[in-house]
């Protein structure tokens, strides 16, 4: 009997997951609340109604019986592009019908588990690299290229352990900017970078908040106001860590 | 050359953003492809003297439209494009500098700067919007010549 119980999925659990799924790696608020009615649609449920704002969905779903309503809470946001995708084309297979519901929650489930990013070391390499060519797009010289490399994957390395270690998003952000602008001082001083500014604004770009100012704005054009604002907030206070981190070094100066 | 520079360096920072945001391997060249074409858009155009707000306007709608195209063509999220696109024209530099002028209480600079940061970032969404609009026109509009 228990065993049929845990098998029991419904369609509700299936909404759940795909929408947080998505939310926590940082899809449109819209887009979450998009995927999460139509899955419901698709499986006969005519009318469903959701509440996404970045720290929790609400969604409840209207059929014969009393309304069934859910609230689940959202932690931990991260931003992982391939599994909004994937739970895209999931949705998709789900309106064409070839999905049934259990179906659909273990594919689901496997997307939430896997954790199939880049290795580590691939992604600070790909910091590095960037904050080089961020650096020669802002009309740096070739000269800066390397020290700009080399501080832009220390400093992308460093929000990461740091925030493996304490779980402030703010506080890790602040290190990292610290550990950029302590580095690219250190090396003006000892001749082997040449402008500060531009080894400090190539190496400090893999930290900007590129998709949460891009996300705040879609948001709030699709008028969910207070995702969009709470986005942009979450936003703001990523500039201001990485600035004040940066403000530090230079007072120091 | 100068231009060669921007077309790689732009290509590889806008893919190497694909990798951090843990973009499909697949996807990786069309976000290299996209930053790289919105860069340019704003590279030429800051060249030719145009100002930085009308060019970072005009760069954001590029993005936004390649992005687009690219969506409906690979039946992707239309975020895994537009992200990476956008990173090179967030401005950055000049909060930087607006910050360093606070600092150093250099107050006049700084809230000079702060609001160049602010105005560019204004126009970021302002090219967002515009393609955004006209993609619900055009959809709008086809529905309308079916029905």
């Amino acid at each position: 009997m228990e065993q049929y119980l845990e098998e029991q999925y419904d369609i509700m659990d299936v909404c759940l997951l795909a929408g947080k799924i998505m939310l926590e790696s940082g899809a449109e608020t819209y887009r979450v609340e998009d995927t999460m009615m139509r899955i419901a649609k698709n499986y006969g449920i005519k009318e469903s109604h959701s509440y996404v704002t970045p720290t929790g969905i609400m969604f409840s779903i209207e059929t014969e019986e009393p309304t069934k309503t859910k609230l689940i809470r959202i932690s931990d946001r991260t931003t992982d592009l391939k599994k909004v995708m994937l739970v895209n084309s999931t949705s998709r297979r789900i309106a064409n019908g070839e999905l049934d519901v259990p179906q659909a929650y273990r594919i689901l489930k496997r997307i939430y588990k896997d954790d199939e990013t880049y290795a580590l070391m691939t992604r600070i390499a790909a910091a590095a690299v960037s904050s080089g060519c961020f650096l020669m797009m802002f009309q740096g010289s070739w000269a800066d290229f390397i020290p700009a490399m080399i501080i832009g994957g220390l400093g992308f390395a460093s929000v990461v352990y740091v925030h493996d270690l304490v779980l402030i998003k703010f506080f890790s952000e602040f290190m990292a900017a610290l550990v950029i602008g302590l580095l690219a001082a250190g090396a003006v001083m000892t001749g082997l970078g040449q402008e500060l500014d531009k080894i400090i604004i190539g190496s400090v770009m893999p930290l900007v908040p590129g998709l949460l100012i891009t996300n705040a704005v879609r948001d709030l054009i699709a008028g969910h106001f207070i995702s969009g604002l709470s986005k942009g907030a979450e936003a703001f206070l990523t500039a201001f860590a990485i600035g004040s981190g940066i403000a530090v070094v230079v007072t120091l100066l | 050359m100068d231009i060669l520079i921007n077309i790689v360096t732009s290509f590889i920072a806008a893919a190497g953003f694909g990798i951090i945001f843990n973009a499909p391997r697949e996807a990786l060249w069309k976000c290299g492809l996209v930053g790289m074409l919105g860069w340019m858009a704003y590279f030429l155009l800051t060249f030719q003297g145009i100002g930085e707000v009308p060019a970072t306007v005009a760069a954001a709608f590029m993005i936004a439209v390649i992005s687009q195209v690219f969506s409906r063509v690979y039946k992707a999220p239309i975020i895994i494009y537009i992200v990476s696109g956008i990173i090179p024209l967030v401005p950055g530099g000049t909060a930087y500098n607006a910050m360093r002028s606070f600092v150093t209480n250099d107050y006049n600079m700084a809230l000079s700067f702060a609001a160049k940061a602010f105005m560019v970032s204004g126009s970021i969404a302002m090219g967002i919007v515009l393609s955004e609009v006209i993609s619900q026109i055009m959809k709008q509009s086809r529905l309308k010549r079916i029905g």
